[in-house]
C-alpha cells in the first residue's frame, strides 16, 4: 500500500520534473568578468523572457579558455575579446558560425582625483605623473586599445617607462583609485554613474584614436544542443539587452561580422 | 625555448627569495625567540599577527598593501616623509610584500625548534658565564639548526611560488617587479600554453634540485 503510493508520487515528480525541463532550460555562461554586471541584469530579463535559466560563471576570458579546452561544461562563452573565442571555434571547441560582437568597449583615461584629467586629455602631453596604469596590453584588448592612443598622439616612447600594467582592467583600476598610478587607461564600464563618468575626472576617448575593443560570444560545443543556449545568444541581440549594453557604458555592435 | 623576458623572469625571482629569506631570518629569528620567551599577555596577539598571512588571499592582503603603502596610506605617508617615494611598483614593495606573506612560515619553525630545546642548555650556558647572546649564538643557534634550514627552505620557496600578491604591488614591471609565477600566469592567459610549460618545467626542476640539495645534505633524523 505505502510502496504504491510512494510509486505514484514517484511517478507525479517524474512528470513535474520532465515538463519543467522542457519548458526552463537552463545555461551555462561563461563571462568575462569586464561583464559581469550587465549580465545578470540581463540574466533577469532572459529569464523572466524565456523561462531559462542562466547560470554565470564570472573570470579572466584567458582562464576560461583554458577550461574549456579542458573539458570545462560551459555551453556559451562571453569573451572579453575576439581572439579567443576565434581560437576555440579554430580548435572546435565552439561551434563554427556562431561567432558575434555582443559589444564594444569603450576606452577612457581616468584619474581618481577630481578635475585632474581635462576634457582632450591634455594632461597626458603635459606630464607631472609618475605613474600610467593600463592593462596588460598581451593579455587585455583595453591595454592594446591604450597603446594605440598612445601612439596615435605620439606618447609611445615618453611614457614607456611611467607604465604600470594591470593583470586584468579592474586591477589596473584599482592601482589608480588607490592614487598608486595618478592616472590610466581603463574602461568606461569600470566608472560609468547614471550614463557619465561617477567618481574622480576622465576623458572619454574619441572611437578614432583606437581600434574597436569587440567582445564576443560565441556557442560552445557542450550547447549544441541546448535549446536555452540558442536562445541565450539570439536574445543578446535583442533591443533589451542592446538598452542594458549601452547603459552599462559600452558600445553597440554596428556591423556584423 | 625561454624567451629573453622569461630568463630575465627568473633572475628576478632567485633575487627577490634570496633577499626576502635573508630578511625574513633577520627578523624572523628575534620574533620567534620572543614568542617563545615572554610571558608577555600580548604573546597571543603577536602570534595571531604573525599567522594572519595564512588566512588571508594573498590578493586581499596584495589589496590592503596597495592601499597602505600608496601615497593615501599611512605607510605611504612615512615612506614619502622619509624620502623613498611610495613601495608600490618597486622592488622594494615586492620585498615587502613577500617578507610579510612568508613570515608565518619563517617564525613558526623556529618557534617550534625554540621551544624543543627547553631551559637546560640556556641553564647551563649562564652556569658557565655565558650571557644571553654568546648563549643564543654558540648553544642555541647550533642546536636549533634543522629549525633555520626548514624556516631558509619554506621562506625561500614560498616566496618564489608566490603570486597573488606580488602581482598586485608589483604592477608586472620587467626587470623589476616581474617574477616567474606572473610571467607564467601571463602565458597561460596568453594561451601561449608552450612556453608557460617550459618556464613552469625550469620553475619545477630548480626547485625541486634545490630542496633536494637542502635536505639531501642534511639529513635531519635523529638531529637537532
Amino acid at each position: 500500500m505505502l510502496s504504491q503510493t510512494m510509486g505514484r508520487f514517484l511517478a507525479v515528480l517524474a512528470v513535474l520534473l520532465a515538463s519543467s525541463n522542457a519548458l526552463a532550460g537552463q545555461v551555462l555562461v561563461a563571462v568575462a568578468s569586464n561583464f559581469a554586471k550587465p549580465m545578470e541584469e540581463i540574466a533577469v530579463e532572459f529569464k523572466k523572457a524565456t523561462g531559462h535559466n542562466a547560470e554565470l560563471s564570472f573570470g579572466a576570458s584567458g582562464k576560461f579558455a583554458a577550461q574549456i579546452e579542458n573539458g570545462a561544461p560551459f555551453q556559451v562563452f562571453l569573451s572579453a575579446d575576439e581572439k579567443k573565442p576565434e581560437k576555440l571555434t579554430a580548435s572546435g571547441f565552439a561551434v563554427a558560425g556562431t561567432r558575434f560582437t555582443y559589444a564594444l568597449g569603450t576606452l577612457v583615461l581616468w584619474s581618481a582625483k577630481p578635475g585632474y584629467i581635462d576634457a582632450e586629455g591634455k594632461v597626458l602631453s603635459a606630464g607631472g605623473f609618475k605613474h600610467l596604469a593600463i592593462p596588460d596590453p598581451k593579455l587585455a584588448p583595453y591595454g592594446v586599445a591604450a597603446l594605440d592612443v598612445l601612439k596615435s598622439m605620439g606618447l609611445t616612447e615618453r611614457v614607456q617607462s611611467l607604465l604600470v600594467l594591470g593583470e586584468n582592467i579592474s586591477q589596473a583600476q584599482q592601482f589608480i583609485s588607490t592614487g598608486n598610478a595618478e592616472l590610466g587607461f581603463i574602461a568606461l564600464s569600470q566608472v560609468i554613474k547614471n550614463g557619465k563618468i561617477g567618481e574622480g575626472s576622465g576623458w572619454l576617448i574619441p572611437t578614432d584614436k583606437y581600434a574597436p575593443i569587440r567582445q564576443d560570444a560565441v556557442l560552445l560545443k557542450a550547447g549544441i544542443d541546448n535549446p536555452a543556449a540558442q536562445a541565450l545568444l539570439d536574445f543578446l541581440k535583442s533591443g533589451k539587452v542592446l538598452a542594458i549594453i549601452e547603459k552599462y557604458g559600452y558600445g553597440l555592435p554596428k556591423d556584423k561580422l | 625555448m625561454l624567451s629573453e623576458a622569461d630568463i630575465a623572469a627568473l633572475l628576478l625571482t632567485l633575487k627577490v627569495a634570496g633577499v626576502a629569506t635573508v630578511l625574513l631570518l633577520l627578523f624572523g629569528t628575534p620574533i620567534a625567540w620572543w614568542l617563545v620567551r615572554t610571558p608577555s599577555r600580548w604573546k597571543g596577539v603577536v602570534n595571531t599577527l604573525v599567522a594572519l598571512p595564512l588566512v588571508l588571499p594573498p590578493t586581499v592582503l596584495g589589496f590592503y598593501l596597495l592601499v597602505l603603502m600608496g601615497p593615501n596610506g599611512p605607510v605611504g605617508h612615512l615612506t614619502t616623509e622619509l624620502g623613498l617615494g611610495t613601495l608600490p611598483f618597486t622592488f622594494g614593495g615586492v620585498i615587502v610584500a613577500s617578507v610579510l606573506y612568508s613570515l608565518p612560515f619563517v617564525v613558526q619553525p623556529l618557534q617550534t625548534a625554540f621551544a624543543a630545546i627547553g631551559e637546560r642548555p640556556l641553564e647551563v650556558a649562564a652556569t658557565l658565564r655565558a650571557g644571553p647572546l654568546d648563549a643564543f649564538f654558540s648553544v642555541v643557534i647550533p642546536l636549533t639548526r634543522h629549525g633555520f634550514m626548514t624556516a631558509t627552505v619554506l621562506g625561500f620557496a614560498h616566496t618564489v611560488g608566490e603570486f597573488g600578491v606580488v602581482l598586485m604591488v608589483g604592477g608586472n614591471i620587467p626587470d623589476k617587479t616581474r617574477v616567474v609565477s606572473v610571467q607564467i600566469y601571463n602565458h597561460v592567459e596568453a594561451m601561449e600554453y608552450g612556453q608557460a610549460h617550459w618556464l613552469a618545467a625550469c620553475l619545477l626542476v630548480f626547485s625541486f634540485v634545490v630542496l633536494l640539495l637542502l635536505y639531501g645534505l642534511n639529513p635531519m633524523q635523529g638531529k637537532r
